[in-house]
């Protein structure tokens, strides 16, 4: 019953953003903080995570296949392919998740407890149009683009990694890269990352927005928001796997 | 004018109060007073339709706050002004910035005019020369009076004031009730305080609401205060040990 209540209130609160999409006005100003703060200020951490996981996964690879009767350059589509089908959107997702997603609710459910979402609503102000909205519209456009950066530095970090290991030359890395390259992976890849966005930036504004209860509460928002958006991101990735594969 | 009629609120199994029934006149100052817990500010927050009630009205100039749709309600919400418990200022803002808000957004005024009217709301709260401090660096009785300088940036209709003084010292308290005075005659605001400190009733109210037992207890003027011989008001008024002159 509880879990059904708080499902109405959370497609309430997407309904009421999506309602608020034209008051442009409102939102257009935390729409460009929002796009800040989680795409750019994000690509540091995006980066280092996108360049270990490629390294790790080549070393890795190298590693499996050394005894078998397999040309090295396989090395190098095993690696690219993992990256930009699976590992540069999750691996992704799940370090934002803490870092965008725990920012979110902190934000908003500091402003709840400190009746700064009730002083913009009684100002007039649509609270969720200024609050809400620009978050998920930022993790919507930012988290495809996050995923790209992740996607070349992983393929990057692989690259490297083999060289210096001596797993496998850049070259090799190169033409098994390309060699298995499909398109649609990508496509795919961009769809996941515009879905976990949407997941993890929607899931951490309604952990916020109702937040109650003083500091503890907020950190109770904090953390349900991150460990929920982590399970919704591994479900999604899950049903997209099976309905789009 | 704003008739409260019949309102009724619980949250989940507990009543908070129920069938509150008074008026608030336009112009007037009416002190809500009670106890801690007894739903002052729960009351306030359904004067502009921030908590609905489980049953009863809200009807300000004839029309149901609770029927009207979201746009007409931020409509109606922009007539009035709130002065939050916590002060409510925005932290990622600094003083100037929190009282420009409704500026930036409701009107069209260029900055020149939006700098004019903050400077003025601020000396009209004697914090002249603190637009540029964050909420962080002001204490406890700057931070109400900036939040009542945003409060009545629009020039609202009605301007409710959530426990002005608590927490503050005696003399920054009998300021922020000057302030509240001032507000009501200069501007000529119908203003609602929610609070329990009685020295201040007496000094800035014309009309009192007591809540208590989970409801409207006593409501009258405050010289009908001063006479009245209702038992629970006594009490209330006795712990709050304050001896009415006669």
């Amino acid at each position: 019953m509880e879990a059904l209540e708080k499902l109405g209130k959370y497609s309430l609160l997407l309904y009421r953003s999506l309602r608020s999409l034209y008051e442009v006005d409102t939102y257009k100003k935390n729409l460009v903080n929002e796009l800040l703060k989680i795409g750019y200020e994000s690509v540091p951490i995006v980066l280092l995570t996108g360049v270990f996981t490629g390294a790790v996964m080549t070393i890795q690879t190298a590693y499996q296949l050394e005894i078998a009767f397999i040309p090295i350059s396989v090395i190098g589509a095993i690696t690219s392919e993992s990256l930009l089908i699976e590992l540069a959107a999750v691996i992704t997702s799940l370090v934002l998740a803490g870092k965008v997603g725990a920012r979110i609710a902190t934000e908003l459910g500091t402003m709840r407890v400190s009746e700064q979402i009730d002083a913009l609503e009684s100002m007039g102000f649509n609270s969720v149009s200024f609050l809400v909205l620009p978050r998920v519209l930022a993790g919507l456009i930012m988290f495809p683009m996050l995923y790209i950066f992740a996607s070349i530095s992983g393929i990057v970090g692989g690259i490297v990694a083999g060289a210096m290991s001596g797993a496998i030359p850049p070259s090799e890395f190169i033409q098994g890269a390309r060699e298995f390259f499909y398109p649609w992976d990508v496509t795919f890849g961009i769809l996941k990352a515009f879905v976990f966005g949407y997941v993890i930036t929607s899931v951490s504004c309604f952990k916020g927005y109702y937040a109650s209860g003083g500091a503890e509460g907020v950190g109770n928002s904090t953390t349900q928001a991150t460990v929920l958006s982590c399970i919704y991101v591994l479900l999604a990735d899950f049903v997209l796997a099976a309905v789009f594969l | 004018m704003i008739e409260i009629r019949n309102l009724k609120k619980s949250f989940g199994d507990l009543l908070v109060w129920e069938d509150v029934s008074f008026n608030i006149e336009d112009g007037e100052t009416v002190a809500i007073i009670g106890r801690s817990g007894c739903g002052k500010s729960v009351l306030v927050k359904h004067l502009n339709a921030l908590i609905y009630p489980d049953s009863g009205e809200v009807i300000i100039d004839g029309e149901n706050i609770f029927e009207l749709e979201y746009v007409a309600l931020r409509k109606m919400r922009q007539r009035f002004g709130v002065l939050f418990q916590g002060s409510a200022l925005f932290d990622s803002l600094n003083t100037f910035e929190n009282i420009a808000f409704p500026l930036r957004y409701f009107t069209d005024f260029s900055d020149e005019r939006i700098t004019e009217k903050v400077e003025e709301a601020l000396s009209l709260v004697n914090l002249e020369g603190t637009g540029e401090k964050s909420p962080a660096e002001l204490s406890g009785g700057m931070r109400r009076r900036v939040a009542l300088a945003r409060a009545t940036i629009l020039e609202p209709d009605f301007l409710i004031y959530d426990e002005p003084t608590s927490g503050l010292d005696p003399q920054t308290s009998s300021e922020i009730n000057k302030l509240i005075i001032s507000m009501a005659e200069n501007l000529n605001i119908t203003s609602i305080v929610v609070t329990h400190d009685i020295h201040s009733v007496l000094e800035i109210a014309e009309k009192v609401v007591f809540l208590e037992n989970k409801g409207l207890c006593w409501y009258g003027t405050v010289d009908e205060m001063r006479r009245s011989d209702n038992e629970e008001l006594m009490d209330f008024i006795t712990a709050s040990e304050y001896q009415i002159r006669n």
